[in-house]
């Protein structure tokens, strides 16, 4: 019993502890942030908002947080369009070739951005997408799709066949059965698809840095480091300030559907 | 309602290799019960699913109400079918599971509770509609299976093994609960089983499958009395039938009718020496193991069943004259294993 809640009070500690940071960064006069005879654990000066008033006054960290919230619902929304269909038809319709492919278009998700984002600038050039979020709401479901594709595979198959067979008795068509029936059985999966393609698309660096220039335009996890760095000046308190904003929302949606995101990864696991 | 026939039904899975299920001719009768019997590999839930229209023939034509639907897809075909796993949808309630086909099949929706109503109160489980189908025993799901295959009121009833997953208990009132239910609707019905117990109890007629072959089409009288050949001797019937090849026959009596001389008619028995080697004490029955003496059967292995009324004691690796009616023989040909015509052979 001991040991159990030791260890819920370890983890929890580590894992709450740079919500904290941020937290009290956000608030904390950089003279006191700066000052190595301070606790640094504690406010040793009065609390001041003087960072989010640079956040929000002098960058457009809002325009950013909008470009990737919109980014990021239209990759979610283009993963899910093109993995669904594509998992259900390697789940169900090609055999042995099914579990095969499957791995190969995962293996695709392993290439890292760094290798491709030199062919894909000349792609989105020639596109006429460069400096506008459209460049990487093209590009993203190269890495989210291949992702997706394996896990939803995982979830299609843990369904028995036999279910859409009783769907298709029952009056559906095949389409009908995978709409109607397989999609609401799997929403654990659908769900973690679309936390998991969200978060690529908050945290992607490497696209969004050499796609996309103007300030107006940038997705947030560029343009926080590279509007809040000026030369070697860290305006920590506001880059602090950008993250706790930036994560929170999606720490609770981690939170609020636990069980599920679990259920999502590990479904294909014990089959 | 509606007949079913099929016609050389086929289906090959794999090129070159024997079929699942093969060039099966069969027509049931109008709100006929009839029971595919076969062991498991048989091709019983293969020749069920192209009637259901989930599985292509590879040939062969099947016909519902006197049409071909081999080109129509299962929701065309108004039929209903149940799983051996009941395939009850997991995320819906047993009321909305029930409602399914309804909505399926775009019923109008004021009907649905009506619809709902009438298939759950006739299989007593009107009291489930808001439970989840992980909430539910093994017998109520078996009824929320069978409350959503007669909710649309189709013309032909498939049943997959529908009691295999009940414990023995459940399986025995089930059964009946099955047999009172069809009286009562009068679908015609079709329903694979393995278990011979449950096709001879329910079924009007029994097809005998093996290897995806019919072996013989019969009512389970017929199937049991008379079978076709020596594997349906072999396979219905608990302990199965004697066989003794002789020559080009093989002659074959029901354990049943293996009994003390003494229990038999003079003029038609056919005297045999028998060495019990092991007796089962069954209650009602005993079943003595042994093999025959001193005939040109020397050493082959019989069974006998005793009914409780034969009361006398039996000793282990003794020999008791024991006999057949000749009337209880039945031939096959060595060969082909097919029924043949009676004949004389030598006994000693
Ligand atoms: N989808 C399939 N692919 C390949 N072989 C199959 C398939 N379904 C069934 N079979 C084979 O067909 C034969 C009959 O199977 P089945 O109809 O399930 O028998 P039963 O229901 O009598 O146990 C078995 O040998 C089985 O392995
Ligand atoms: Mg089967």
């Amino acid at each position: 019993m001991l040991g159990h809640w030791s260890v819920i009070v370890a983890f929890s500690v580590v894992l709450a502890f740079p919500f904290y940071w941020m937290l009290i960064t956000t608030f904390k006069q950089t003279s006191d942030l700066y000052d190595i005879t301070n606790n640094p654990f504690i406010f040793n000066a009065r609390p001041t908002l003087e960072h989010l008033r640079l956040l929000f006054g002098e960058t457009l960290y809002l325009r950013w947080v909008g470009n990737t919230a919109l980014a990021g619902a239209l990759v979610v929304f283009i993963t899910l369009l093109l993995a669904l269909p594509a998992a259900y038809a390697l789940a169900r319709l090609t055999g042995n070739w099914g579990q095969r492919l499957g791995i190969a278009i995962f293996l695709t998700y392993l290439v890292p951005p760094t290798l491709l984002f030199i062919p894909l600038s000349r792609v989105i050039s020639l596109l006429g997408l460069q400096d506008t979020i459209w460049s990487v709401v093209v590009v993203y479901p190269s890495f989210t799709i291949p992702f997706s594709t394996w896990l939803l595979m995982g979830f299609f198959k843990s369904i028995p066949k036999e279910l859409e067979d009783a769907a298709m008795v029952d009056g559906l068509t095949r389409f009908g059965a995978f709409v109607k029936l397989v999609i609401p059985i799997s929403v654990s999966g659908i769900l973690t698809v679309v936390i998991f393609a969200f978060t690529l698309v908050t945290q992607e660096f490497v696209y969004a840095l050499t796609f996309i220039a103007p300030e107006a335009h940038q997705m947030v996890g560029v343009g926080v480091p590279t509007f809040l760095v000026r030369g070697d000046v860290y305006y920590w308190g506001s880059l602090m300030a950008a993250c706790l904003i930036t994560s929170l929302p999606i720490a609770l949606v981690y939170n609020l559907f636990l069980d599920r995101f679990i259920a999502g990864f590990t479904v294909g696991a014990v089959k | 309602m509606a007949v079913v026939e099929t016609r050389g039904l086929t289906k090959v899975f794999k090129e070159g290799q024997l079929g699942a299920v093969n060039n099966v001719d069969l027509v049931t009768r109008e709100g006929e019960f009839l029971v595919f019997l076969g062991p498991s590999g048989s091709g019983k839930t293969t020749l069920l699913r192209m009637i259901a229209g989930l599985e292509q023939p590879t040939a062969g034509e099947i016909l519902i109400g006197g049409n071909v639907v081999n080109h129509l897809s299962p929701r065309e075909r108004r039929i209903a079918m149940v799983f051996q796993s009941y395939a009850l949808y997991p995320h819906l309630s047993v009321y909305n599971n029930i409602a399914f086909p309804l909505k399926a099949q775009k019923i109008k929706k004021e009907l649905h509770r009506e619809k709902v109503e009438w298939a759950s109160s006739l299989l007593g489980i009107g009291g489930l509609l808001d439970r989840k189908p992980r909430e539910l025993s093994g017998g109520e799901r078996q009824r929320v299976a069978l409350a959503r295959a007669i909710v649309r009121e189709p013309t032909v009833f498939l049943l997959d093994e529908p009691l295999s997953n009940l414990d023995a208990k459940l399986r025995a009132s089930a059964r009946e609960d099955l047999e009172q239910f069809h009286k009562r609707i009068g679908t015609t019905t079709i329903y694979v089983t393995h278990d011979q117990v449950e096709a001879m109890a329910m079924g009007d007629r029994i097809v005998v499958l093996h290897q995806g072959f019919v072996r013989q089409i019969g009512t389970p009288k017929e199937v049991y009395d008379d079978p076709a050949d020596t594997f349906v001797a072999t396979f219905l019937g608990s302990p199965p039938m004697n066989l003794l090849e002789s020559d080009d026959v093989v002659v074959g009596f029901r354990p049943e009718h293996f009994l003390p001389a003494d229990r038999l008619r003079e003029g038609s028995r056919i005297p045999l020496r028998f060495r019990v080697t092991y007796l089962e004490f069954l209650g009602a029955e005993r079943i003595l193991y042994g093999s025959l003496a001193g005939s040109r059967f020397e050493e082959k292995e019989v069974l006998s069943r005793l009914p409780a009324a034969v009361s006398e004691a039996f000793q282990v690796a003794s020999v008791y004259d024991f006999g057949v009616a000749s009337e209880s023989l039945r031939f096959f040909d060595r060969q082909s294993e097919k029924r043949t015509q009676p004949k004389a052979i030598a006994w000693q």
